[in-house]
C-alpha cells in the first residue's frame, strides 16, 4: 500500500500531538495539579494514530480508561482536553467527566470509559445506527488485551458478526491489565485468536509501527464500509508508564529492561528516522513540527489555568435531557 | 503492648482475611490484581505470599465470572472471598449477585448454602468521577438473601469481616476508599461483631444521628462541634445495613425524639428513606420533628473537586441538618 507523503505527515502529527499532550499531563499530575486518576497512552501512539488516520471525521470510535490518545487522534482540541483534566468548566465535559470520561461526540468520539469492556457494545450500537441510516460511516472499538476477558467484549464481538455490522475491533495489546501480566489471565498469547470464534477476520500488527497499523486499519475500515462486516486488529504495543500515574521504572510487576527494550522501538522516533531516511522529511522539518505543537500545549495549559471551575449549581445540570427531541409523534389514548 | 496495637482500616481487613484463612482451609480469595500485587488498595498485601497462588487467585477482568466463581464454589462447599475492586463494578456482576447468589438457597427449598463474601470498595471523595465513586448499597439492601456491611472504623472492620467470612450466607463487605488509611487500636486475636448489630458511637440526649461508613466519622466531627453549642448528639452506626438494627435506632429515637439520617449515597431511594420509615412506624408518637435525611443530590458523582466537594455530605452538612431539626417542634395536644 502506498502511503502518501501528506498521510505520513498526518500520522506523524497525530502521534506527536498525543505524546506531547500525555507528557504534559504527566508533568501536571506530578505537580499535583490534576485531580483523579490518569492513565497515560505514551508508547501506544501508533495505534490510535494509525487507526484514526484511516477514519473520516464522521466515523465513530469508542475508547477506554486510557482514552486521551484516542481523542487526540480523532482531532481532539488540546484546550478543552486540558481544561477537562483540571476539572474546569471550559473542559470537554464541563468538569464533570475528567480524564476517564473525556469525549467529543461532535468528533464521533463516544467517550473514554471507566468500565473495562464497556466501550465495545457501544461501538456495536454506533455501527448499527450507521448502517441503519445508510451514510457509510463505520465504528471502531478501541480496547485493551485485558478487556477481552470480560463478557461485554464477547457479546459485542458476537453480535457485531451476527448482524454483520460495519465495525472494527482495535485491540491494544500492551501485555498487562493493570498490574497483572496478560499470561496470568488468559491461556492464549494472541488476542487475534478470538476473532475466528466469532467469524471475523483478524490480523496482528506491530503496534509500534504506525504504517503497519494504518495499512491494517485502512483494509478493515474499507471492508466495513463496503458491507464486508467486522474485523479485528491486534496491535502489539506497550505503555511506558505505570497503569496509572507517571512512574515508569522500578515497578514491581514488570522489569525495567522490558521498558527499555520497547522504548528502543519508539513509534514516533523510529517513524521519524524512516521518514528522513526515505527523504520524506528532514530533521529540521520534524523539529519544526514538535516546536509548533509544543506551543499548542503551552497555550492549552494556559487556557486551562485561566479557566474557571464549575460552580456548585452545575451539579444538577445535565442529569437528564430537557425535553423530548424525537420527531415521532406518539398518540395519547383517550 | 499488644492490646494497644494500631492497624489501619485496610490492614484490619487484611488481618481478618489472613486469620480466617489460617483457621479454615476452605477459605480462599479471588479477584483482580489481589495476588502478586496485593490489590489496588493494598488490602490483600502479603496474602498470596503467605497462602499460595491456589488460595489467593489473580483472576481475569471478569466480574461476572468472579462472583460466579464464588457462587459455584460456595454452593459446593468452599468459603470464598471474591473481590470486586470498585463498588461500581458490581453492576457488571449483578446477575450473579442478585439472581444467583441471593436466591439459590431459597429457590432450592433450602437445600443449598452459600457461605461467600463479596468484598468491594465504595464511596467518593477522590475525584474518581461517576463510575468509580458510587455508593450503591441501597441496591444490594433491597435484595432478600444478601447481607450488607459497611464499617466505619478499623475495629469494626476486623470484627465484621470475620463475621462475614463465617456467615453461611452471601455477604457484601463494602470498604470505604477514604477510610483505608484510618488508624485505630485493633485487638490481635480474631473476634466477631455480629451482623445486624449496630453500635452507639457516641451517646447523647438531644438528637440521634444515624450514619455509617465515612459519614459516621463526619457525624462525630459534627457532634463535637454541636456539643459546644449545648446540643448532645447520639450517633448510631448501624454497621450492617442488611439486616438493619432497627431496635437500636428506634430506642434512640424514643429517647432523643429527633433523628437525622446521613449517607453518602444519593438521597432519593437511599437507605435513609427506609430508616426514616421504620422510625415513623415504630416511634411516631415520640418524634418532635420529621426525620431529616441527608444524602447526595440526585445526580451522578461529578469529577471536578469544585463540584464533588459540594456533592458529598460532610460534617458541615450534618451540622446544618442538626441545627435545623433542633428548631422544629411538634406541639402536642
Ligand atoms: C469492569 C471493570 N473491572 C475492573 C476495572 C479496573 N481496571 C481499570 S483498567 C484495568 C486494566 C485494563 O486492562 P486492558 O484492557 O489491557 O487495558 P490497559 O490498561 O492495558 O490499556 C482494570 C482491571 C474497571 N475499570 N472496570
Ligand atoms: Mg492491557
Amino acid at each position: 500500500m502506498e502511503i502518501s507523503t501528506t498521510k505520513q505527515f498526518d500520522l506523524h502529527r497525530r502521534m506527536v500531538r498525543i505524546r506531547l499532550f500525555e507528557e504534559a499531563a504527566g508533568r501536571l499530575a506530578e505537580a499535583n495539579r490534576l485531580p483523579g486518576f490518569l492513565h497515560l497512552y505514551v508508547g501506544e501512539e501508533a495505534v490510535a494514530s494509525g487507526v484514526c488516520g484511516a477514519l473520516n471525521d464522521d466515523d465513530h470510535i469508542t475508547s477506554t480508561h486510557r482514552g486521551h490518545g484516542h481523542l487526540v487522534a480523532k482531532g481532539g482540541d488540546f484546550n478543552r482536553m486540558m481544561a477537562e483534566l483540571m476539572g474546569k468548566a471550559t473542559g470537554y465535559c464541563k468538569g464533570k467527566g475528567g480524564s476517564m470520561h473525556i469525549s467529543d461526540t461532535s468528533l464521533g468520539m463516544l467517550g473514554a470509559n471507566g468500565i473495562v469492556g464497556a466501550g465495545s457494545p457501544i461501538a456495536v450500537g454506533a455501527a448499527f445506527a450507521n448502517r441503519y441510516r445508510g451514510r457509510g460511516q463505520v465504528a471502531v472499538a478501541f480496547f485493551g488485551d485485558g478487556s477481552t476477558n470480560i463478557g461485554a467484549f464477547h457479546e459485542a464481538a458476537n453480535m457485531a458478526c451476527a448482524l454483520h455490522l460495519p465495525i472494527v475491533f482495535a485491540c491494544e495489546n500492551n501485555e498487562y491489565g493493570e498490574f497483572t501480566p496478560r499470561h496470568k489471565t488468559m491461556a492464549i498469547t494472541d488476542i487475534v485468536d478470538r476473532a475466528a470464534g466469532y467469524g471475523m477476520p483478524g490480523v496482528i500488527v506491530d503496534g509500534m509501527d504506525v504504517i503497519a497499523v494504518h495499512e491494517a486499519a485502512v483494509e478493515a475500515v474499507e471492508r466495513a464500509r463496503q458491507g464486508g462486516g467486522p474485523s479485528l486488529i491486534e496491535a502489539k504495543t506497550y505503555r511506558y508508564y505505570n497503569h496509572h500515574g507517571i512512574q515508569n521504572l522500578g515497578l514491581k510487576y514488570r522489569p525495567d529492561e522490558e521498558v527499555a527494550t520497547w522504548k528502543q522501538r519508539d513509534p514516533i522516533f523510529t517513524f521519524e528516522d524512516r521518514m528522513i531516511e526515505n527523504g520524506v522529511a528532514t530533521r529540521e522539518k520534524v523539529d519544526e513540527i514538535w516546536a509548533e505543537l509544543r506551543q499548542d500545549i503551552e497555550t492549552a495549559i494556559q487556557f486551562a489555568d485561566d479557566s474557571p471551575y464549575p460552580t456548585p449549581d452545575q451539579i444538577m445540570v445535565d442529569v437528564y435531557t430537557k425535553s423530548s427531541t424525537s420527531n415521532t409523534t406518539v398518540g395519547t389514548k383517550s | 503492648m499488644s492490646d494497644e496495637r494500631k492497624l489501619s482500616y485496610g490492614q484490619a481487613f487484611n488481618e481478618a482475611v489472613s486469620q480466617m484463612m489460617e483457621a479454615d482451609p476452605d477459605v480462599f480469595c479471588a479477584g483482580e490484581d489481589i495476588g502478586a500485587f496485593g490489590g489496588v488498595f493494598g488490602t490483600f498485601l502479603g496474602l498470596q505470599a503467605k497462602f499460595g497462588e491456589h488460595r489467593v487467585v489473580d483472576t481475569p477482568i471478569s466480574e461476572q465470572a468472579i462472583v460466579g466463581l464464588g457462587v459455584g464454589a460456595s454452593v459446593t462447599g468452599l468459603r470464598p472471598i471474591v473481590d470486586l475492586m470498585f463498588m461500581d463494578f458490581i453492576c457488571v456482576a449483578l446477575d450473579q449477585i442478585v439472581n444467583q447468589a441471593a436466591k439459590l438457597k431459597y429457590m432450592f427449598g433450602g437445600e443449598a448454602s452459600l457461605p461467600m463474601t463479596i468484598t468491594t470498595a465504595g464511596g467518593g471523595g477522590l475525584s474518581a468521577a461517576a463510575q468509580h465513586s458510587q455508593s450503591l448499597e441501597a441496591l444490594l439492601c433491597h435484595i432478600p438473601g444478601l447481607k450488607v456491611v459497611m464499617p466505619s472504623n478499623p475495629y469494626d472492620m476486623k470484627g465484621l469481616m470475620i463475621s462475614c467470612i463465617k456467615d453461611n450466607n452471601p455477604t457484601v463487605m463494602i470498604k470505604h476508599k477514604r477510610l483505608l488509611g484510618m488508624s485505630a487500636v485493633v485487638p490481635t486475636e480474631a473476634y466477631e461483631i455480629p451482623l445486624g448489630k449496630g453500635n452507639i458511637l457516641r451517646p447523647g440526649t438531644d438528637v440521634t444521628i444515624v450514619a455509617y461508613a465515612r459519614m459516621a466519622n463526619e457525624a462525630l466531627i459534627a457532634a463535637a462541634e454541636l456539643a459546644k453549642e449545648g446540643i448532645e448528639c447520639e450517633i448510631i452506626d448501624p454497621r450492617t445495613l442488611q439486616p438493619l438494627d432497627a431496635d437500636l435506632i428506634v430506642d434512640s429515637a424514643k429517647k432523643t425524639n429527633r433523628v437525622v439520617v446521613v449517607h453518602e449515597a444519593v438521597r432519593f431511594g437511599g437507605l435513609g428513606g427506609e430508616i426514616a420509615s421504620q422510625i415513623q412506624e415504630l416511634a411516631f408518637d415520640y418524634l418532635d420533628a420529621p426525620v431529616t435525611r441527608i444524602g447526595a443530590p440526585f445526580s451522578p458523582v461529578p469529577f471536578s473537586p469544585a463540584l464533588e466537594q459540594h456533592y458529598i455530605p460532610d460534617a458541615k452538612t450534618i451540622l446544618a441538618g442538626v441545627r435545623e431539626i433542633m428548631q422544629r417542634n411538634v406541639i402536642r395536644g
